[in-house]
């Protein structure tokens, strides 16, 4: 701290000589810039900037001047301060950056590391293809219909135009429930949702109900006693065939691909009339495997086509057994097994992947199939 | 059916150019399931002759009794080899000449055996891929051919088979008639109807009766004929032709009459059966019989009959099961000389009924439950008695015969119908044109049209039926395709969108997803240490189950879900979180099965009903978590599952819905009996979760200290609120407090948080545990439980003084609910 220079003293003060000044500041000037880390700069401001600094001692000689000098040595002084402190604030900011750019540098990680510490689960595809062939249908405006997997046998087959004794009973091998008389069973199909949808939904109905079927069949690499199906139906005035055939068309594609459409070969469901077997057209090779040895498909096995489903016109005996007049409505419905649809389109190889849970098949899948 | 092409072209003008692929892709667009088209004999490649046989030498010093043959295969004579027996000399038979190669890559070569040098092969059916015939060589028809000739066409070797799946309404197609036909429409060619040409007989013998027959039941047997044969040679075989036939279509040729009514079934589709009448006593009568007697049929299994059933009888009792199987006791046999030949119409319920019944599908009945023609059975008849004459020798008697009443079946049909139900025009010529095709009568030229099936089409009963055959006539390929104007839909239930949620929340957790079988054991319940008054025993049992091991359905999902993680285990996957949603069911099934009429709409009390007679079926979801959860890393050491990440899957599946589930001790008996939490919704129980107790770990198989969770979503869902209120996000600061209390550990964790939030009140916004201690400074049988409360006001800054009067409260609460001592 400079003492007040209450004392005049008018004498020349060396320290003050402009020439003097000028040295002090080259001097520190120079030791900034050769100051090669934050504690270097640190001496380096004590030394030149600080209170025992070669130009603060200087400063302290200013009292001591004439009143006419003192304003001169005073501005003198303080642009040599100034560009001291100027030179220190953009070295400092200079070596911090280098520190902390060093600093990030040293803590640099290996980012290849592995990071599955909690890997992510998956659903079943077997679920998510239910969904999204719902997703396709409710954008077409339908409902989502269910019903119970322990099924009533009249809902299963008598109400779906299979009387007893008829022999489609036994195109499919039922699980009965408690005696084999006891009229409850396990449900061969999704049919039977169609007949609760008409029995309990207004009319129009647009439906479509997945869900888990059971036959039996023993577990091999292409049957399960345990699967799953989707079924579609309409019942409107003035459904058509072309209908059926304009929905089914849109629902391939929007399962295979933009153009991929079906074919409908006659065939006998006891709950359509007319009937037919639903074909999609191959999505892999769109038929030009057919008649080619050279570029086989191993999809549709050269056919062009692949089997996917049973379709048809509701029989009208169907509307009876419900109550819906045959005269005013007619209906469609559909239905194809979602285990045989994963297993073409997906590439699946063996039932039993679908069946035994092991966690490698599904979390290839993720949450989509 | 299988179907030789060469059989089905002899009945229909198949063009030349069609190959055997080409007709199936016909059947199969006439709605005819052609499942594969084979070539017999595909792997016959080389010389397969016509030869003679001149003379045979018996061979006896061998193990087996063994056959030198010089045979004449045109010009040169050869020694061959045999070790059939059922030829002579004089006979045709086909010879495969060294270098030949029989199916499966077998070269016929000339080598030494038996002590000669044999210089070809007499063939069998079976090694030349016609057949399963292999009692013996091929035999052909004396006269049929010359020693030398290719014996390729005369044996079939080329000859296409088709084999198809029938779908039951299309009965007429399990015959070479019935295909014929569709070929015909298919080809638009003209169709002599076998089924109808009256072969001509030798007038009845004036002298003697035929077998009496009758029907005592004329709606189960509209229609009964016997013709009468005697003096007929037993020991006369089937022509060759007919026996090719018969092994191409996958019947074994037997004897003479047995493979004339096998020939005559095929060819018309009118199931056929000949009774010994050296064994018959009195009248053929079809009709019922009382119940609880027995017959032996022909494949040796005595059947107790039941007064369901339609039989045949004499007058000593039943005889045979009808339009199914022939009782043994009247079997024709080797010595058999007189012959009745039933053919008759038996109702397709009755036949199948009884077919069901006595677990017994044969040729016949599979053919009476799809439907024969009501009027066939003459004609058929007439065909095989004629080939009987022809081939067996014998003496025509004559023919009885009883037949109820007919009255043709009229179908009213709109002739507009077809185009409405299609969806494009259709002409009314067209209709009428199409409808004429298949067999129809169309009788009356008004609308709507009135048509009469044709007797082989017993499933064209109703209008829709006719609409089928038309657009089938006119080809589905041909209906355009358009989308039907949209409805109006609702979108995804709340309970679909909460059980995708539900599952990706899982899957997000790390969760796998599994769908497991339903079917269940006692042994996997025991071993889940289920009481037997737990509602997871009241299983829905099944009549027929997979397998007698596991005849329940499942009342838990945990058995599934236990069985997936052993497999993955064993499978090297020993660290996993499973998850699975599905129904379960509980219950018994009990009561008479309820069968309201198809004809109208079931009443509201029926249908109720009907639902009542289902057991309940819950819907669940459940999960199993196994080995480590996080593995050992650069991060750090391994954690392994435990009861905590169980209980944190259940509390997850109600936070996704909406719902904080309370938690509390809980006693599920598969669980660690002290580390199971038990889930309460509403004051209801809905779940359980924790470690599995280790009895059940060790009988099952499992990781120890395996874990696992269930919650009934159904309840949860049902639960779960439509719409949620927004919360009030204050904005003014918070205050912190942190205390712990010394509470006993008789008293649960969330009692004492219940209590600070009790005692806090409407300024407390948070508490949240941040330690448990035991040790010095707290007594025995108790714990300090550190939370951390942060308190905040809506409306200004909470002063200290304010906030240390609520922290009080809080304390003051735990104390006195709690037993609570502030540390």
């Amino acid at each position: 701290m400079s003492a007040p220079n209450s004392a005049f003293d008018p004498k020349q003060v060396a320290a003050l000589d402009a020439s003097a000044i000028d040295a002090m500041v080259a001097d520190a000037l120079a030791a900034i810039a050769m100051a090669g880390d934050l504690a270097a700069i640190k001496e380096v401001r004590l030394a030149h900037a600080g209170d025992r600094s070669p130009l603060a001692l200087a400063n302290r000689e200013i009292g001591a001047l004439p009143p006419a000098a003192k304003a001169e040595a005073g501005k003198r002084m303080g642009e040599a301060r100034g560009a001291i402190k100027s030179a220190l604030e953009a070295r400092t900011e200079i070596l911090e950056l280098e520190r902390d750019e060093r600093a990030l540098v040293e803590e640099a990680v290996d980012v290849t590391l592995p990071v599955d510490r909690a890997p992510l689960g998956a659903r079943h595809p077997l679920t998510t293809l239910m969904e999204r062939i719902c997703d396709v249908f409710i954008a077409m405006g339908y409902d989502i219909a269910e019903g119970p997997e322990v099924e009533s046998e009249w809902v299963n087959f008598d109400a779906l135009n299979v009387p007893p004794d008829h022999p489609a009973r036994t195109m499919q091998d039922t699980f009965y429930v408690g005696s084999p008389e006891s009229g409850v069973v396990l449900r061969t199909q999704t049919s039977p949702i169609q007949i609760r949808a008409m029995l309990e939904r207004p009319l129009p109905i647009y439906v479509v109900a997945p869900g888990r079927v059971f036959r039996t069949d023993e577990l091999d690499a292409t049957h399960t006693p345990v699967f799953h199906q989707v079924e579609g139906l309409a019942v409107d005035e003035n459904i058509t065939m072309a209908d059926l055939k304009g929905t089914l068309d849109h629902f391939a594609a929007e399962m295979f691909g933009a153009g991929i459409v079906t074919r409908l070969r006659p065939s006998y469901f006891p709950f359509t009339e007319p009937s037919a077997e639903l074909d999609v057209q191959c999505f892999v090779c769109r038929g030009a495997s057919i008649g080619n040895p050279d570029s086989s498909c191993r999809t549709c096995g050269s056919e062009g086509w692949i089997e996917w489903g049973g379709c048809g016109m509701v029989n009208p005996r169907v509307l009876d057994a419900v109550g819906i007049d045959s005269a005013k409505y007619r209906g469609f419905a559909f239905g194809m097994g979602i285990e045989r649809t994963l297993m073409f389109r997906n590439g699946v190889t063996d039932m039993r992947d679908m069946v035994e849970g092991d966690i490698r098949f599904s979390q290839a899948f993720g949450v989509e199939s | 059916m299988r179907a030789p092409v060469s059989w089905l072209r002899e009945l229909v003008s198949i063009p030349d150019s069609e190959s055997g692929r080409d007709i199936a892709e016909r059947l199969i667009r006439a709605g005819l399931e052609v499942e594969t088209v084979e070539t017999l004999g595909e792997g016959v490649l080389g010389e397969l002759v016509v030869g003679r046989v001149e003379s045979i030498e018996e061979l006896t010093d061998f193990k087996k009794p063994i056959r030198w043959c010089q045979v004449t295969v045109g010009g040169a004579t050869r020694g061959i080899i045999c070790g059939a027996r059922n030829f002579s000399e004089g006979d045709l038979v086909a010879v495969a000449l060294p270098g030949t190669v029989l199916p499966g890559g077998f070269t016929i070569a000339t080598r030494e055996t038996y002590g000669h040098m044999s210089d070809g092969m007499l063939c069998s059916e079976r090694e030349l891929g016609l057949g399963e015939g292999h009692d013996g060589i091929i035999i052909l028809e004396p006269g049929s051919a010359l020693p030398g000739n290719d014996a390729r066409p005369i044996l079939g070797v080329g000859d296409e088979v088709l084999d198809i799946a029938v779908t039951p309404d299309r009965g007429y197609a399990l015959s070479m008639r019935g295909l014929a036909r569709e070929l015909a429409i298919a080809y638009e060619v003209p169709f002599v109807d076998v089924g109808r040409e009256l072969v001509e007989l030798p007038a009845p013998d004036a002298e003697r009766l035929p077998a009496a027959c009758a029907s005592d039941d004329l709606e189960a047997c509209a229609l009964f004929t016997l013709r009468t044969i005697i003096d007929f040679d037993p020991t006369k075989v089937s022509p060759g032709w007919m026996r090719s036939r018969l092994s191409a279509c996958g019947m074994r040729p037997v004897s003479l009459a047995v493979d004339v009514t096998n020939y005559v079934m095929l060819e018309t589709g009118q199931p056929l059966h000949a009774f010994d009448l050296g064994k018959i006593r009195g009248a053929i009568r079809a009709g019922r019989p009382a119940g609880g007697e027995t017959l032996e049929t022909i494949d040796h299994v005595v059947r107790t009959l039941s007064s369901d059933d339609l039989v045949i009888s004499d007058d000593r009792g039943p005889i045979g099961l009808a339009g199914t199987m022939g009782g043994l006791e009247t079997e024709i046999d080797s010595t058999t000389t007189s012959l009745a030949l039933e053919a008759a119409h038996f109702s397709a319920e009755v036949v199948a009924r009884m077919a069901r019944r006595h677990k017994l599908s044969s040729e016949a009945s599979r053919r009476f439950e799809r439907g024969v023609d009501r009027e066939l059975a003459p004609y058929a008849s007439a065909r095989a008695a004629s080939l009987l004459l022809q081939w067996g020798g014998g003496h025509y008697v004559g023919m009885t015969a009883v037949e109820a009443a007919m009255s043709p079946v009229i179908i009213e049909m709109r002739s507009s119908e077809p185009s409405a139900v299609a969806g494009m025009e259709i002409p009314e010529a067209t209709v009428i044109e199409s409808l004429g095709r298949v067999g129809c009568e169309v009788v009356g030229g008004q609308d709507p049209l009135r048509v009469i099936a044709p007797s082989w089409r017993a499933d064209l009963t109703d209008a829709c039926d006719l609409v089928e055959e038309v657009v089938r006539l006119i080809g589905y390929d041909n209906v355009p395709s358009r989308l039907p104007t949209a409805a109006v839909g609702h979108g995804l239930t709340a309970a679909q969108r909460m059980r995708r949620r539900v599952g990706v929340m899982l899957a997000a957790r790390g969760g796998v997803e599994v769908l497991s079988y339903p079917f269940v054991s006692d042994a996997e319940l025991d071993a889940l240490r289920i009481p037997s008054d737990d509602p997871r025993r009241s299983t829905v049992v099944l009549a027929n189950p997979m397998s007698d091991q596991l005849p329940y359905l499942r009342a838990t999902l945990l058995p599934g879900l236990l069985t997936a993680v052993r497999r993955n285990a064993g499978r090297g996957s020993t660290s996993v979180n499973l998850f699975e949603l599905g129904s379960v069911y509980r219950g018994a099934v009990e009561g008479e099965a309820l069968r309201p009429s198809v004809l109208m709409r079931p009443s509201e009390q029926e249908w109720a009903a009907l639902n009542e007679a289902l057991p309940s079926q819950p819907f669940l979801v459940a999960g199993v978590l196994a080995g480590e959860r996080e593995l050992d890393g650069w991060w750090g050491a391994a954690r392994a599952y435990d009861w905590s990440d169980a209980l944190a899957a259940a509390v997850s599946v109600g936070e996704i819905l909406g719902i904080t589930l309370e938690v509390s001790r809980g006693a599920n008996p598969s669980f660690h009996p002290g580390r199971c939490a038990e889930l309460v919704l509403a004051g209801t129980v809905v779940g359980s979760a924790g470690e599995l107790h280790p009895r059940v770990c060790e009988a099952l198989g499992l990781v120890p200290r395996t874990c696992a969770w269930e919650l009934d979503l159904g309840a949860l869902m049902t639960s779960a609120p439509p719409v949620r209120p927004a919360p009030i996000v204050g904005t003014q600061p918070v205050a912190k407090e942190d205390l712990a209390l010394i509470v006993s550990d008789e008293v649960s964790t969330s009692a004492v948080e219940q209590a600070l939030r009790q005692g806090a009140g409407e300024l407390l916004e948070s508490v949240r545990l941040f330690d448990v201690y035991r040790g010095p400074q707290v007594p025995d049988g108790h714990r300090s439980l550190a939370f951390a409360l942060r308190f905040r006001a809506p409306d200004r800054t909470l002063e200290a003084a304010e906030t240390a009067e609520v922290r009080q409260a809080a304390i003051d609460c735990a104390a006195s609910t709690c037993g609570a001592v502030l540390r």
